[in-house]
């Protein structure tokens, strides 16, 4: 995310002043392109992966996910991928086709270096790390959920990652696809694309948006589950409609695979097909209007305590209202033909990325910062961080509608001094530093308080949910004793005293024999099977070093080195897979233990 | 009370057949699997709707090769359903037999794609339909492909004696996915075989 960030000050710089030098058009054609792709695929949704992949078991009650080891390979090879994409830097080959990387602009008659390829195959290599990801999610909600939780208890966040999990796992093959094709295109002599020989452009725009729809939500959710779980605790009171709010989420999803189109209203389809994906689109605005109504009831409602990590979700609620409004304009197709291609959009997906996803994950580390090091973050320090960067992003980010409105299109490297942009884009690159001072700021709090915090105690915030009942930081096995859930706020039940039922955090199951936790039934949790946890290992390391050199070989266009590499691969599995009696059933079956 | 959702009786441990995580992983696999072929079709139906010219540029793909290899990857995903409950009634031996069978029979397919492939007057840079029939087709052989390669270390653990009637969680995962290469061989059957002849 840094990287990303640093490029963008580099493209403002460059756009400060009309008529600038600083970079030549090749060159910036690589940041813009690199930016994106790296806000977007490399920083969005890996860090809500973190966050989930760190909490979901303290959530959820439970040792650990599902598949330790798939974890591990996904992060490696998302590592790995980025990396790829990244060696690309130095060379001067980076992608430079935009994020979303159009035909014919991607052929290889138009664009013949090695640039589209190493973006085709790192995003290839990446969607299999989102994938593996995002099937542990899946597997691990339906799981390793603690007895009791069912599936109406769990924290909005679980749900959030989940919904985006099963979106990953329909819409990412439509971009590996695509990504594929492109790949056999430039260097197979396919014709997918090629609207010569009878291929249809219009395919990848099609392919393409199938997954980048869904994927913006993907990178959503999660960072609103965030919101939805943490913002309660500050306004001392329960989620207003939890039932609403986890509904919302998931229609939201549903609803965001039927809307691609509207990306793509200025690409000349049906009036027809416009009228029905413009209808979908704002339709789209109900499930979230109803959790922006469900934010500002809990705050309404409530009785706020006014700290940084508040101040961050608030913030948030604003900007998501104001990214949605600009989304609603353009989801109108007369609008949109205007405002297509110009700094209009680019305002609109800052706000929603930015302000969706940055702001709620600064607010999601302030927040759970404690739990991680065992130390509180400096308050004064978040504070006037949060101040710096939420004006900051607006004098940035505001300024760009009205650009966009006054026609400059995206993506260019320079302008000329006549046509009245000047004044606005200076004022947006120094909200653009200012935003990124604010962010200086965060970082210096992280790492004096992870030094010299105060120190936290196992429930600084008063909150709910269970990762909070266990140390900070929680042991590497989270719970001693799998605890037993009776309500969705199992911490607050004494405070809110809703009825005689009581979960439990230190009495329940014990599992002491070895790495073990508790596997439930997916809709009702109960116990249905005692899980053994593998222990560490290098193999996931391993596969994803030989699934990594494929995709290396297959850019040098070497079949050789593709087929020895996947003979690794397979050893590696094969290894991987391998039996264990350790880890098989047991003869004999266990009994249960009570534990005081 | 909160007690009664602990059970009193005792609960498995590890990995046992549809209970295993592993199991659910497979299902989670063959859903993102599927929506790769879906997306695969999209495309071939996408193309083909906005095609000026004759679809397929050389007629419709003959049936000679494709409905016997057809029978044959059936009765393969039957060796390997016959073998798997051979192994959760604990006959090893039943399992071995299976596996063998199918992975004989998966190879026969194999090489009835192949030649198929050698005796099309079309190659893959030939034209957009050339390029969408070894890609679909081409794509569910890697698939058939990792499926034998499953079978193989399949067979390899049953013969080392690691399955039994009581753990066998392996074998059914690696059974389900060899049905779903079987389901989605049917529908390619139909949208590239079968398909251009109802027009």
């Amino acid at each position: 995310m840094l990287i990303g960030g640093v490029e963008a000050l580099l493209i403002r710089a460059q756009l400060a002043r009309p008529n600038q030098t600083l970079l030549t058009p090749e060159q910036y054609s690589q940041l813009f392109t690199m930016h994106g792709v790296t806000m977007i695929f490399l920083y969005a949704l890996p860090v809500l992966s973190g966050f989930s992949n760190y909490l979901w078991p303290l959530l959820l009650g439970s040792r650990d996910m599902a598949f330790p080891r798939l974890n591990a390979l996904s992060y490696w090879v998302f590592l790995f991928a980025g990396l790829f994409l990244y060696c690309s830097f130095p060379l001067g080959k980076a992608p430079d086709g935009g994020w979303f990387n159009y035909v014919p602009y991607a052929s290889l008659a138009y664009n013949p270096g090695p640039n589209i390829d190493v973006y085709a195959l790192g995003m290839v290599l990446l969607g299999i790390s989102t994938t593996v990801g995002s099937i542990n999610f899946i597997v691990t909600l339906a799981r390793t959920r603690a007895p009791g939780m069912s599936i109406n208890r769990v924290p909005v966040l679980v749900w959030g990652t989940v919904t985006a999990s099963a979106g990953n796992l329909l819409a990412v093959p439509a971009v590996s696809l695509a990504f594929l094709m492109l790949f056999m295109d430039r260097q197979a002599g396919t014709h997918f694309f090629d609207s010569v020989a009878g291929g249809q452009p219009l395919l990848w725009q099609h392919l393409f948006w199938m997954f980048g729809h869904p994927w913006v939500y993907a990178i959503v959710l999660p960072a609103m589950g965030i919101v939805s779980d943490a913002l309660p605790v500050f306004c001392r009171r329960p989620l207003v409609g939890y039932t609403a709010v986890a509904l919302s989420t998931v229609s939201t999803m549903v609803l965001g695979f039927g809307v691609w189109v509207h990306h793509m209203f200025a690409s000349g389809l049906p009036v027809l097909s416009l009228s029905f994906f413009s209808a979908a689109s704002f339709v789209i605005v109900i499930p979230s209007a109803v959790a922006v109504f469900a934010w500002i009831a809990t705050i309404w409602t409530g009785r706020p305590v006014f700290t940084a990590a508040f101040l961050f979700f608030a913030g948030f609620v604003l900007l998501f209202v104001i990214g949605g409004v600009s989304g609603f304009m353009t989801a109108a197709v007369p609008l949109d033909w205007q405002l297509t291609r110009t700094y209009f959009v680019i305002a609109h997906l800052h706000y929603v990325l930015i302000g969706i996803n940055v702001f709620p994950v600064l607010g999601g580390i302030l927040y759970w910062f404690p739990k991680v090091t065992g130390r509180l973050m400096n308050e004064a320090l978040a504070k006037w961080s949060f101040w710096i960067m939420f004006s900051g992003f607006n004098v940035a980010f505001f300024p760009m509608h009205i650009l966009g409105i006054l026609g400059m299109p995206r993506r260019i490297y320079t302008y000329s001094d006549h046509l009245g942009w000047s004044t606005a884009n200076l004022v947006i690159s120094i909200g653009a530093y200012f935003f990124a001072l604010g962010l200086l700021l965060f970082l210096v709090n992280v790492f004096r308080s992870y030094r010299h915090g105060a120190l936290a105690g196992v429930n600084p915030w008063g909150a709910a949910s269970l990762e909070w009942s266990t140390s900070s930081p929680p042991p590497p096995y989270n719970f001693a004793v799998i605890p037993i859930v009776a309500s969705r706020y199992p911490l607050w039940e004494d405070m809110m005293d809703e009825g005689p039922e009581r979960s439990s955090v230190g009495t329940g199951m014990l599992l002491d024999q070895g790495r073990e936790t508790i596997g439930t039934t997916a809709l009702d949790a109960e116990p249905a099977v005692i899980l053994r946890m593998p222990g560490d290992s290098y193999l996931p390391f391993l596969l994803s070093l030989a699934l990594t050199a494929i995709f290396v070989s297959a850019l040098l266009h070497s079949p050789w080195g593709v087929g020895i590499t996947a003979l690794c691969t397979f050893i590696a599995s094969v290894w991987w897979l391998w039996p264990q009696k350790a880890l098989g059933q047991m003869p004999t079956l266990k009994t249960q233990e009570q534990h005081d | 009370m909160i007690e009664s959702i602990v059970p009193n009786h005792a609960l498995p441990v590890g990995s046992k057949g549809h209970l295993a995580s592993g199991w659910w992983g497979m299902l989670a696999l063959i859903f993102t699997e599927g929506a790769l072929f879906a997306y695969l079709f999209f495309s071939y139906f996408y193309l083909a709707l906005h095609s000026i010219s004759q679809w397929p540029p050389s007629g419709p793909p003959h049936l000679g090769i494709a409905i016997p290899g057809t029978v044959i990857l059936l009765l393969a995903s039957v060796a390997v359903w016959w073998g798997e409950r051979g192994i959760t009634r604990g006959h090893p031996r039943r399992m071995i037999v299976g596996l063998v069978l199918a992975i004989l029979l998966g190879l026969v397919f194999l090489g009835m794609q192949g030649v198929e492939w050698h005796g099309e007057p079309f190659k893959l840079n030939s034209g957009v339909y050339s390029s969408l029939y070894f890609t679909i087709t081409g794509i569910h052989m890697i698939h058939v492909i990792v499926g034998l390669l499953m079978m193989a270390v399949l067979l390899l653990w049953t013969a080392l004696g690691y399955f039994s009637g009581g753990r066998h969680a392996a074998a059914s995962i690696g059974a389900i996915y060899w049905h779903f290469v079987t389901f989605i061989w049917l529908i390619v059957f139909s949208v590239i075989y079968l398909v251009p002849r109802l027009g």
